[in-house]
């Protein structure tokens, strides 16, 4: 129970570990892009660390990089295919940033410093509460980025979109509201 | 603050005060809004006073509840002189609440999330400014042109500045607008549109003079930017981009001229905080923002490059104030 909620609140990919910027700057577009993105690492993540730890004793340690990254590009490789056939919409908006989950520094970070010292189920629920973690952080950030910058939440409008300031949806909003985003969940844990 | 006290005492106090030289750059921006207030009437007033009211209000609000702060900082007048930056770089005929968001964040996220006056590495103005410009595009770049008070204040005739005409000559080759440019001398005294502030190259000029005169600022930044951006439009001219009809001395003055290159070169690079410390340091900076300005206004996407140019300098700040005066009695490097 401890290692599913750590990744979702104290050891936060995105606001506490800050790994995985490029997805978490680049997909937040909207609430529903950010959501997606986050749910396909999500399962990259669970299944990576699964294998991972079912080979950790058959992968030599000096060519373990390489050998995650396969295995973090089939199930990327599996995602991909999924999206494309199931929800081309989605899959055209994220675009190249769903082959770019094998770099994402989450997986292979979690391939590293957890699923390849420790037990199955615990690399499952690990993998399961970091990815959950990321896609809570991503929703968040894509729902205050559309409705700052397009007026709507998941697509529906809240107010006219003529008063919605557009640089939130361009790449300087994704700085500043991750920014102050982190700084808020910073001030909260430190109560 | 903690005091550095570098001889023995006793001392004279010069009366130097963050409140005496904020004030001097207001009495010195003065001539600059009243030029506008004249051209652009009741447009010019008003903007400026929700400006400068909403970037007060917001500084109080966030040292008074966020930082809950025992001292204020409003009494500096660095809100007020934000506020009234910020609004000489906006057209006179924006709506209400976009001035109010560019204060908002001009303020908010340029200044006190930095840590508030002196922390800043950005100058808050033009942190408002660019803010608004890239999230209300069209509102930003309508500008009204010179009524006076005969013209309303809503929906005042609006027309494109001479920065458009002159990217559409000088980019396209287009000499049929050459027309549509309004006389150097219209330029110089600003009759034109334009931004509420930045359109009187003469009274920025003479506003400027009186900050150097006054020991407020250097000459070393405007001097640098100026001498850049005439050097930039004449090697432009020399080069033979121009069409026939527009010669190249009338082009390097119609770049100095329009646009807010004065305004930006006297009050906006000049700004303290996010300006250099020593003297090469200064005329670095000012080359940079000069040449990045001519970047954007040829090739770039935008007719003016100003307030862009001045905040990429201002990150190259730490930078620049490595360059630093030798230490006394340290020994030469070979």
């Amino acid at each position: 129970m401890k290692t599913l909620t750590n990744g979702i609140l104290k050891e936060n990919p995105t606001f506490a570990l800050v790994l995985g910027m490029c997805p978490t700057l680049a997909t937040t577009t909207s609430a529903v892009n950010g959501m997606s993105m986050g749910l396909a690492t999500l399962f990259v993540l669970v299944c990576s660390n699964v294998v991972i730890s079912m080979l950790k004793n058959l992968i030599p340690d000096k060519v373990r990089i390489p050998a995650f990254i396969v295995v973090i590009a089939t199930f990327v490789t599996m995602v991909q295919l999924v999206m494309q056939a199931y929800l081309p919409a989605i899959y055209d908006v994220l675009g190249l940033f769903i082959p770019l989950i094998v770099v994402n520094c989450i997986v292979l970070g979690r391939a590293e410093a957890f699923a390849a010292k420790n037990t199955v189920g615990l690399s499952a629920l690990d993998g399961l509460g970091m990815g959950l973690g990321f896609t809570l952080s991503l929703t968040v950030l894509g729902v205050i980025r559309e409705f700052l910058g397009a007026g709507t939440v998941f697509g529906f409008q809240i107010y006219s979109s003529q008063f919605a300031a557009l640089i939130f949806v361009l790449a300087p909003g994704a700085f500043i509201c991750l920014a102050y985003l982190m700084a808020i969940v910073n001030k909260l844990q430190k109560k | 603050m903690k005091q550095l006290i570098v001889a023995p005492a006793p001392h004279a106090h010069s009366g130097d005060s963050v409140r005496r030289n904020m004030l001097l750059v207001i009495l010195a921006l003065l001539p600059a809004y009243v030029v506008s207030v004249i051209e652009f009437g009741w447009g010019a007033l008003i903007t400026a006073a929700i400006s400068i009211c909403a970037c007060v209000l917001t500084e109080w609000c966030i040292s008074r509840f966020v930082l809950k702060e025992q001292k204020m900082t409003i009494g500096d007048l660095s809100a007020v002189l934000t506020g009234l930056l910020l609004a000489f770089n906006l057209p006179s005929n924006l709506d209400w609440w976009i001035v109010i968001i560019g204060a908002i964040v001009a303020i908010g996220v340029g200044k006190m999330t930095f840590g508030g006056l002196g922390q800043n590495p950005f100058n808050p103005a033009l942190v408002g400014r660019v803010f608004l410009l890239i999230s209300f595009p069209a509102q930003m770049t309508t500008w009204p042109t010179p009524q006076g008070f005969g013209g309303s204040y809503v929906d005042a005739e609006t027309g494109a500045t001479p920065l458009y005409y002159l990217k559409h000559i000088v980019k396209a080759g287009d000499a049929s607008v050459i027309d549509q440019l309004p006389s150097l001398m219209d330029s110089f005294l600003g009759v034109m549109g334009g931004s509420l502030g930045e359109v009187s190259a003469l009274a920025l000029i003479i506003g400027g003079l009186f900050l150097i005169c006054c020991r407020v600022i250097t000459w070393h930044i405007p001097v640098a930017i100026i001498a850049t951006v005439a050097c930039f439009a004449a090697c432009t001219g020399l080069a033979g981009a121009l069409p026939e009809g527009l010669t190249t001395g009338e082009y390097v003055a119609y770049e100095l001229l329009s646009g807010g290159l004065m305004l930006g070169a006297f009050f906006m690079a000049t700004d303290y905080v996010t300006s250099p410390m020593s003297a090469w340091g200064k005329i670095i900076f000012g080359i940079g923002i000069g040449f990045i300005v001519m970047v954007i206004r040829t090739w770039g996407n935008y007719p003016e490059g100003m307030s862009f140019a001045i905040l990429i300098m201002n990150a190259c700040v730490p930078l620049l104030n490595k360059i630093r005066p030798q230490r006394f009695g340290e020994p030469k490097k070979a």
